[in-house]
């Protein structure tokens, strides 16, 4: 059991959505306390020691967050989150280089803000190239190499997916993006603190961070702009000229200071929190497995993160299983649960079935995940798959050997 | 998402859940959605020889609005003529259950279910007029 007990009441559902958030460290909030109030000052008052002691803070966070993916603090922009970060990379670079460069490579798996981006840039004029990934989630490098001309402006491309937890192969992208001299941005919001980053070591030239995944506060993230060889970026946002002109506005002293801290935690307890996600995942799978028969892990589940599990259970729809495990807070891959009735594009460019597709869960460990946690989750899952089982007209035609896929399906 | 009691009720405590025999004469089988979509209902009547349904059985794959509405149905059919049944519209159990707007395909499902049951049960009833006549057609 890890450092805080006890976070979760008795009367709330089991979190295991890790993935879409965390909650924040208890140890983040001590650090950040004072600076919503006693040392409330604004970091760009440069003519008294109340912002002397905020600017002073934010720089210490500056350097933590460095510190944890091999950056100089100078190389750290504070913003409000990873799709600022995500947004500012990608058009600023765009922006910048266009009377050069007018091409972008990038994933049809990527986080919807780096997609829509692209989709926005498309409209004025940049062309875009979405490359498809392999079965397992992971690029496949030869396109890659392929799809990079000498218009491409940068290649985005995750560290972690955030649905299916893959690890991209961020160094030999780093390496490739190198030798054909464009830029390489990661929107590394769900990797950050969760597996080794070294900006160096990858050739990152841009990197999104984000707080609260990282048991960090809610609206910070951050930025890494890289200074040797120096990437230049157009600001989103104009003003006063802070974060080196690229980014400005009064800096929230509070969330910043909360950041570094999450960042300095992570470091500290990564290897250690890492080993034992891999246990509590292992168990999980293990035990669900034993109980179920036809199901599913969706994406390669070697290069992956710890504390992630994508897995379609066959022949039950995902939200009508979600209503069945009230006691367990997860996501779903599902159409009936995402506003635009579409199951997960992401499950889809990985080739899993749309009969599959919807009945995917999306199950997420976290530094506050028990193992008796596990373990109840594991068994209200295997009781509810196998109860909507037996009211499945599909498990019942696959029980008597009909082949659905010889059946004649009226689409609606 | 936040469900009626009613739906919820539906869902946690499936009525009629369960499969009657296809190849029954007196059983009509209404299969109707596609797995790719995400619902697939299966609804069984069993037609007593004075033309009321008796029984009705349901299994679904979908979520818990389509639970619930096609568990809905069979609770209403029961007892009712097939002419009966024929009339219940979607706009009825979705207001008896109080769907979600995005929810409106799984009660227009329930509807074409207890529809396709129906027909199957009168196009089994036909073929086997037609085979009477014949049969007593070709003993003239």
């Amino acid at each position: 059991m890890n450092a805080i007990n006890g976070l979760r009441r008795n009367d709330q559902p089991i979190y295991l959505d890790y993935q879409a958030t965390t909650p924040m460290d208890p140890r983040v909030l001590d650090a950040m306390m004072p600076y919503f109030t006693t040392k409330f000052g604004n970091p760009h008052s440069r003519s008294h020691s109340y912002g002397w002691e905020a600017e002073e803070a934010v720089e210490k966070a500056r350097a933590q967050i460095g510190k944890l993916i091999g950056a100089d603090e100078k190389e750290v922009i504070f913003t409000s989150g990873a799709t600022e970060s995500n947004n500012l990379a990608i058009k600023g670079v765009a922006h910048f280089y266009k009377e050069r460069k007018n091409h972008i490579v990038t994933l049809v798996t990527e986080h919807k803000c780096v997609l829509d981006t692209c989709r926005h840039l498309e409209q004025e004029g940049f062309e875009v190239t979405y490359l498809p990934v392999q079965q397992n989630g992971l690029v496949d490098l030869e396109r890659l190499r392929e799809a990079i001309t000498d218009k491409t402006v940068v290649v985005s491309i995750m560290a972690v997916n955030n649905e299916i937890g893959v690890i991209q192969p961020l160094k030999e992208i780093g390496a490739l993006c190198r030798e054909k001299k464009t830029f390489f941005h990661t929107d590394a919001a769900q990797a950050v603190g969760k597996i080794p980053l070294d900006v160096e070591e990858m050739n990152i030239d841009l990197m999104s961070i984000s707080g609260h995944k990282i048991y960090g506060p809610k609206g910070i993230g951050a930025l890494y702009v890289r200074r040797k060889p120096r990437v230049r970026l157009v600001a989103l946002i104009d003003g006063g000229g802070q974060e080196r002109g690229f980014r400005s506005g009064t800096l929230p002293t509070p969330l910043c200071v909360g950041l570094g801290e999450a960042c300095e935690i992570a470091l500290k307890e990564m290897g250690a929190e890492a080993s034992r996600l891999q246990t509590l995942r292992d168990r999980f799978l293990t035990s669900i497995q034993a109980k179920l028969p036809d199901i599913y892990v969706n994406g390669d589940l070697e290069q992956r993160i710890p504390g992630n599990l994508n897995i379609s259970f066959a022949y039950v729809e995902g939200e009508s299983l979600m209503m069945g495990i009230k006691s367990l807070s997860v996501s779903s891959g599902s159409a009936c649960t995402s506003a635009s009735l579409e199951p997960s594009y992401v499950l889809r460019a990985l080739g899993v079935e749309e009969e599959l597709a919807h009945t995917s869960l999306r199950i997420g460990f976290g530094r506050f995940t028990t193992e008796q946690e596990v373990d109840t989750a594991a068994e209200d899952i295997a009781r509810h798959v196998s109860r909507l089982r037996q009211m499945s007209p599909l498990w019942e035609m696959v029980q008597e050997g009909v082949d659905l896929k010889s059946i004649q399906w009226a689409a609606h | 998402m936040a469900y009626s009691e009613k739906l919820i009720d539906h869902y946690e405590n499936p009525r009629n859940i369960g499969s009657l025999d296809k190849n029954a004469e007196d059983v009509g089988t209404g299969l109707v959605g596609a797995p790719a979509c995400g619902d697939v209902m299966k609804l069984q009547i069993k037609v007593s020889a004075d033309g009321l349904i008796e029984d009705a059985k349901f299994k679904t794959f979908g979520c818990g609005s389509a639970i619930a509405s096609s568990s809905l149905v069979t609770e209403w059919v029961k007892g009712k003529t097939l002419d009966e049944a024929g009339t219940i519209k979607n706009t009825d159990i979705a207001k008896h259950l109080a769907l979600p707007p995005v929810k409106i395909h799984c009660s227009v499902l329930a509807e074409d279910a207890i529809k396709a049951a129906i027909a199957d049960y009168r196009a089994k009833t036909e073929k086997k007029t037609v085979e009477a006549e014949e049969s007593a057609q070709a003993a003239e």
